[in-house]
């Protein structure tokens, strides 16, 4: 396991860094929620970023991509994630990619990774049906109809749900979980305004017919896929969730540096200089478990089911820490929509909920471990 | 490297007793010294070999009598003694502290007379620091030395001196300039504990044990050659020695062969029971996982730090949080051992108790002094405040 990046990760970091800095900083999420932007993200910085290769890192060479691995996309996630940037990198170049390139026949590959990796489609994941992320709780059923499927259900929470050109619904078939390639424009999709003024969709699926070569992958084998791309999913977004832990981090030190109360700056106050060191150990204990965890994905390790488990929680926590932390010490200009601290915290409560709260993935990194 | 590795694991399966492949309890741990006593005669013959061969100290110079390797030879020495769960031959402030100081900042002379019996564990050592009235506040101590000619004339009481009811010889910080602000006026001073004006006193501690003394030190003559590094400069030596010190405490949850080591989670299941495999008790369970899940995170980050440092970066920033994560985890980890317990962690000796949970006991309420000792935990937070991030005084 190598927890130090090749110079190779280290150049695409470098370059991710500087790319969302210059053309997608918090403003420009600020400027997405409040045109109520009908697609919530930019197409332009999208193509953009396929141009730079960002969209094929977990596609193979064969199929136009660079398989560089979960260890390349982390680092652009890490980037995105420092300035909130809103794009379709979890549900398109991580989700739709792994699950295109893992579960995908040669016809369907070819039918839509070009477009993937170009830039000009979305896919969304649409999985979960509760309260809480519980994907083997997969209540929408298909069942045979003709030649092809008939799918019946609703889904929510569904990432980049509304705009998706495709989605990959897992529903209940007689023998497990199957997933559908379904086109987006088939099924009812209501937009949810989420507090991190990011895509989410609730879906409805009433009577839509597929045919069989919409079947992703094995017939009853969608639960296998789905649990490997999770694992996938949950160390991306803690990577994107160390960023923007590290940025809230970073944003909050220099505040206690500027920021002067009683004639001195407030960072001379033991109580918070405390608070502050305590945010620098979590941010770099959570690094270390997420390059753990994607060097482990990208070596295909025994461990890498449990390592993104452990690396999602750190991030949960670490960026619930460094959000709340951010504003409180922030002060009454943190509860300001004006200050940009507290697009950090709306974001922690989002992506903490997403593929895992801490609940969830303490209880499954304690099945994988054995207790 | 192979090669070596190989070398290594033989070496060992031909000269460590098959004795010391097991768990080594508190009261069998090697510390050397004049008054050194070897309840089993496998621990000195182990002893003897590993010192033999430099071992005891892998990585100092062969020249003083160590082992001469490098890091990375070290680090394969470690991990198949590891493996094969060999105790660790000698342990103490000779080896974990003052070598590595004397290396650094003694003169030829100093290190000639003290590294060689440090290494075969002849000499036990102990450390002068805090005193009565300089805890956290180190560099307000007040032991007075008065330079006379060729010795130093010394006086003072110093505390917490591990095991000094046991060493031979003490390493000490004294005030040579009461004028000057308070961390320019410290030097650093070798003792001799044979000078009967050197008298230790064992402290009852919370745990039972009394490994803590004070030190009491009047009108004790130090030649002159014993002082380490610059009159006055002193500060310096003893803040580098802290450095070793913390590395040292901080490593504390990897002492004892791994495999020797209870988890956590076993504990658990077999308190609680077990139901599908799981630990029954959801609660504790999800507790179990949190601890877990912490010190992971916290083990990858002392390996991340020793990969870069391989990688030739300079020690960065995350040395600073070892000391302070992993006293702080080892704290919580006697606590989740003593929760999955109930009332069988509450023993304190005799009947009713099983051996390993009175000894769990006792090691709780040692843990206790791994985040006071060295530093305390809120002196750490401040070093990474000021040193990492910068905040103002």
């Amino acid at each position: 396991m190598a927890l130090v990046l090749t110079d190779e990760a280290r150049m695409v970091r470098d370059s991710a860094f500087d790319f969302f800095r210059e053309q997608s900083p918090v403003t420009a999420l600020r400027r997405l929620r409040d045109s109520n932007d009908p697609d919530g993200f930019s197409r332009d910085l999208w193509r953009q970023m396929a141009e730079l290769g960002w969209t094929g890192f977990l596609v193979s060479e064969d199929d136009g991509g660079s398989a560089f691995g979960m260890t390349g996309l982390a680092q652009v996630m890490e980037a995105a994630g420092r300035t909130l940037a809103a794009t379709p990198l979890l549900s398109t170049a991580l989700l739709g990619a792994s699950l295109l390139a893992l579960a995908g026949d040669q016809a369907q590959k070819d039918q839509f990774l070009p477009s993937l990796l170009a830039g000009e489609q979305i896919f969304a994941l649409a999985l979960e049906e509760g309260a809480r992320h519980a994907p083997d709780q997969i209540a929408l059923t298909a069942v045979r109809a003709g030649s092809g499927y008939r799918l019946d259900g609703t889904k929510t929470f569904v990432l980049d749900g509304h705009i998706a050109d495709t989605l990959i619904v897992a529903a209940r078939t007689d023998d497990g979980v199957t997933l559908f390639l379904v086109p987006g424009e088939a099924v009812q999709r209501r937009r949810l305004s989420v507090v991190d003024s990011r895509n989410a969709a609730n879906l409805v699926l009433d009577n839509v017919s597929v045919p069989a070569s919409a079947v992703l992958g094995p017939v009853g084998g969608g639960a296998a896929i789905l649990s490997q791309v999770l694992d996938r999913a949950r160390a991306g977004l803690a990577a994107e969730m160390l960023g923007s832990a590290a940025e809230a981090f970073e944003r909050t030190v220099q505040y206690l540096k500027d920021r002067k109360q009683f004639g001195v700056a407030i960072g001379s106050f033991q109580s918070l200089k405390h608070r502050a060191a305590t945010m620098f150990c979590e941010v770099e204990m959570t690094r270390s478990t997420v390059l753990a965890a994607v060097s482990a994905l990208d070596a295909d390790a025994p461990d890498a089911p449990s390592l993104s488990c452990l690396a999602k929680t750190k991030a949960n926590d670490t960026l619930y820490l460094c959000g709340n932390e951010g504003v409180q010490m922030h002060g009454g200009i943190g509860m300001t929509d004006e200050h940009e601290i507290g697009f950090f915290m709306k974001r922690a409560r989002v992506a903490q909920a997403t593929f895992g709260d801490s609940r969830f993935t303490r209880d499954r990194y304690a099945r994988l471990m054995g207790y | 490297m192979s090669q070596f590795r190989a070398e290594v694991r033989a070496w060992l399966e031909e000269n460590c007793p098959p004795a010391m492949r097991t768990r080594m309890p508190e009261d069998e741990q090697v510390a050397g010294g004049k008054q050194a006593v070897f309840k089993r005669p496998e621990q000195k013959i182990w002893l003897d070999r590993m010192a033999a061969k430099g071992w005891t100290a892998p990585t100092w110079p062969k020249r003083y009598g160590g082992g001469g390797l490098s890091n990375e030879e070290a680090l394969i020495l470690d991990e198949e003694m590891q493996d094969l769960g060999c105790r660790t031959p000698l342990r103490g402030m000779g080896l974990s502290m003052l070598g590595p100081v004397l290396l650094e900042y003694g003169t030829e002379e100093q290190r000639q007379t003290h590294i060689p019996p440090i290494i075969r564990g002849e000499i036990r050592w102990c450390q002068g620091y805090s005193e009565p009235g300089a805890g956290s506040d180190l560099a307000s101590l007040s032991t007075r030395a008065v330079l006379q000619g060729e010795h130093f004339l010394v006086n003072g009481h110093k505390i917490w001196t591990s095991n000094a009811h046991l060493s031979d010889w003490i390493f000490c910080l004294v005030r040579t300039d009461p004028t000057v602000k308070k961390h320019d006026g410290i030097s650093f001073l070798l003792i001799d504990m044979a000078d009967p004006g050197v008298r230790p006193r064992p402290i009852r501690l919370i745990s039972g044990a009394s490994v803590f003394c004070e030190t009491f030190i009047e009108n004790v003559r130090v030649p002159v050659g014993h002082l380490v590094g610059e009159l006055n400069k002193g500060w310096t030596i003893a803040k580098r020695l802290l450095e070793h010190e913390r590395k040292g405490i901080g490593g504390i949850g990897a002492r004892n062969a791994a495999k020797f080591e209870i988890s956590v989670e076993a504990m658990a299941k077999a308190f609680a029971g077990e139901d599908d495999g799981r630990i029954a008790d959801p609660v504790l369970r999800d507790r179990v996982a949190a601890f877990n899940i912490d010190n992971a995170a916290f083990q990858l980050t002392r390996r991340r730090a020793a990969e870069e440092e391989e990688a030739g970066a300079p020690p960065g920033p995350l040395s600073a949080m070892f000391k302070l994560q992993g006293t702080e985890l080892n704290k919580r980890r006697y606590e989740m051992l003593l929760e999955a317990e109930g009332f069988q962690g509450l023993g304190w000796e005799g009947e009713g108790f099983s051996e390993d949970a009175l000894r769990f006991t006792r090691e709780w309420l040692r843990s206790k002094a791994n985040s006071i000792e060295g530093g305390t935990s809120e002196i750490q937070l401040n070093i990474i405040a000021k040193r990492v991030l910068g905040l103002p005084d």
